[in-house]
């Protein structure tokens, strides 16, 4: 009860405290308007990269039975532990405009990526992807591999199972895991402050207007919360009744 | 379009050298304890597992052997497959399970459906197109499954005990029914089974598997009349004995205590194994007079077990046997466990043959 005191109370405190009639003149204002078509768009974009590369990622992780996979593991999930400001200073070194990857892209592509809104992508994709990974890998572990044997004898190349028994069987996890990855990157704020600034419209997302509104005028702050708790769970009911009508079909 | 395996299976670290061939429209049974290498070699024939050496071909085509680097992927291979628990697809229904092949064959979704609508049709499946696999009677998830084979229009077809995951009242049905599917199949059958009344209906020649090598290769028949190990004649329910036999009087030896007067083939010496229906035996409760029957030998009854319209009774003696009687026979001479009792058998029930499966190889 302790536990569900500790989660609830702050939610109600928001709720309670909001400026319920500040909202609608809250959500006229351009900026926050800006902020939140930021925040949409860019924890989408990360989440669709994260899907791309996550998945073929979590596939190799759950099938390969090299000994070097248990190392790789530990890599993918190390995003996870490491707070996200440090993410952010780590994203600088490399894709900054004299790290490591960053100064080629420079030098020849005329790239450069911080303090853009790819930057803010990227610094979301690298915090969130782990969830994905690692919801996708537990569910392709537990998966029958006997249905990938049947699919093989009944002529399907790796890739035909990949696409028609194995995904689909995971799609559950599959969607768990791009919920917890796009509220992971909504809700992605060191790294992001660190990686790729703070400007308007280009880089500042929801929780980092949140933050500066918190500097000048907390009411304007609760709002632009309350709206961001919002959008979280309009997603997570909407998600969530889908994927109860899946498994009620199985 | 036969299939013809030569070679060491492998799996972990299990090996089983085996020869075994299959001629087009026949079905072979293989028959064998857990851990005999049944499995492996239905796996190996699919392509699920890699010979360790030799070859195997399917009418002219070398599938596997690894000494010419040649190893196709079950995907690549003509087979079709049956698993015990039939691994239906539950995300697909019974039509676009069994439309899988088609589909992976490249067809369009259109044309691989009437493809398997004929299927599903031809299997007595009609109703059923729409429902998902777990929507489906155990028997007709068997039948789907199948069809689903069938679909890959394959040139070898392994079903592996097909017939386990069902209760005993659908199996009934459910073999004489995918009997008959089977002698529809072109190409060989191979059907793992542990199930002997599965293995004498269905199949038209046995293999008993026992440790990975082959013991016994004959007709159904033959197995069940002459068992070459204690596996397969418990399983067909028959006594066997192994003795020395001396061919002068016709009297076996038994390695277990006991002899057997045994009716034998002209020239049969040395190592035998002696066989003897349990409804051979006859069992009295007093010792029997002189009569024309050559064994007779004395017990204890040790347990009691209906079977139907018998009672199969286990006595303890030299040899130890299991009689067939009727009910009324246990009724009336109120045999029960720990009752001395003498068992008696003709030397023309009593069938001694060589024990070929203790040969050196």
């Amino acid at each position: 009860m302790l536990g569900l005191a500790l989660l609830v109370l702050p939610l109600l405190g928001l709720l309670v405290r909001s400026p319920w009639a500040d909202l609608p003149h809250v959500l006229g204002e351009a900026e926050v308007l800006d902020a939140l078509r930021l925040s949409l768009v860019s924890a989408s974009s990360a989440t669709a990269i994260a899907l791309v590369l996550g998945v073929p990622l979590a596939w190799v992780l759950a099938r390969s039975e090299a000994r070097a996979i248990s190392l790789l593991r530990s890599v993918v999930t190390l995003p996870l532990v490491l707070p996200p400001v440090v993410g952010g200073v780590a994203l600088l070194f490399a894709f900054g405009r004299t790290g490591i990857v960053g100064r080629w892209l420079d030098q020849w592509l005329g790239l450069t990526i911080p303090f853009t809104t790819a930057a803010v992508v990227l610094a979301e994709t690298f915090v969130a992807m782990p969830f994905l990974v690692i919801t996708v890998e537990g569910a392709l572990r537990a998966a029958d591999k006997g249905y990938d044997e049947a699919a093989a004898t009944l002529g399907a190349s790796r890739l035909t199972v990949f696409r028609r028994v194995t995904l689909p069987l995971v799609r559950p996890s599959l969607a768990a895991g791009a919920v917890l990855c796009w509220a992971r990157a909504l809700g992605e704020f060191g790294a992001t402050i660190t990686f790729a600034g703070n400007l308007q419209g280009v880089t500042r997302t929801m929780p980092l207007a949140v933050y500066l509104a918190m500097q000048t005028n907390p009411r304007a702050a609760t709002a632009l919360s309350l709206l961001l708790l919002l959008v979280s769970v309009l997603v997570l009911v909407g998600l969530r009744d889908r994927w109860l009508a899946d498994g009620r079909r199985r | 379009m036969s299939v013809t395996l030569a070679g060491t299976l492998a799996r972990g670290s299990f090996r089983a050298g085996l020869a075994v061939g299959v001629a087009d429209r026949e079905v072979l049974g293989v028959l064998g304890p857990n851990g005999a290498g049944k499995s492996t070699l239905l796996r190996t024939l699919a392509g699920l597992l890699p010979l360790a050496e030799g070859s195997l071909r399917l009418g002219g085509r070398l599938l596997d052997d690894p000494s010419k680097g040649v190893f196709l992927h079950p995907e690549e291979r003509p087979v079709g497959m049956v698993f015990q628990d039939y691994r239906l697809f539950p995300h697909l229904d019974v039509l676009d399970n069994v439309a899988f092949a088609g589909r992976c064959r490249g067809l369009s979704r259109r044309v691989a459906r009437a493809q398997a609508t004929e299927w599903v049709d031809r299997l007595g499946l009609g109703g059923l197109a729409h429902r998902r696999p777990d929507e489906v009677s155990g028997g007709q998830a068997q039948r789907v499954a199948l069809a689903r084979a069938l679909a890959r229009e394959p040139e070898l077809l392994l079903l592996d005990e097909p017939l386990a995951a069902l209760d005993t009242r659908t199996r009934l049905d459910v073999r004489t029914e995918l009997r008959r599917h089977l002698s529809g199949f072109a190409g060989p059958t191979v059907l793992v089974t542990h199930d002997p009344l599965e293995a004498m209906v269905m199949t038209d020649r046995l293999l008993v598997l026992e440790a990975g090598r082959v013991v016994q290769d004959a007709a159904p028949a033959e197995v069940a009349r002459r068992p070459a190990t204690p596996f397969v004649a418990r399983l067909v329910g028959i006594n066997l004995y192994a003795g020395e036999l001396d061919p002068d009087t016709a009297t076996v030896a038994l390695d277990e205590g006991g002899s057997l007067v045994a009716s034998i083939d002209p020239g049969t010496t040395g190592r035998v194994l002696v066989g003897l229906r349990p409804s051979a035996i006859t069992l009295h409760v007093v010792p029997p007079g002189r009569a024309s029957t050559r064994n007779a030998w004395p017990g204890t009854v040790t347990g009691l077990e209906l079977l139907g319209d018998r009672v199969r009774v286990q006595v303890g003696g030299e040899p130890p046997a299991l009689v067939d009687v009727t009910p009324d026979a246990v009724a009336e001479l109120g045999i029960e466990p720990g009752l001395p009792v003498w068992l008696t058998a003709k030397a023309t029930e009593t069938d001694a043959y060589p024990d070929v499966a203790t040969l050196p190889a």
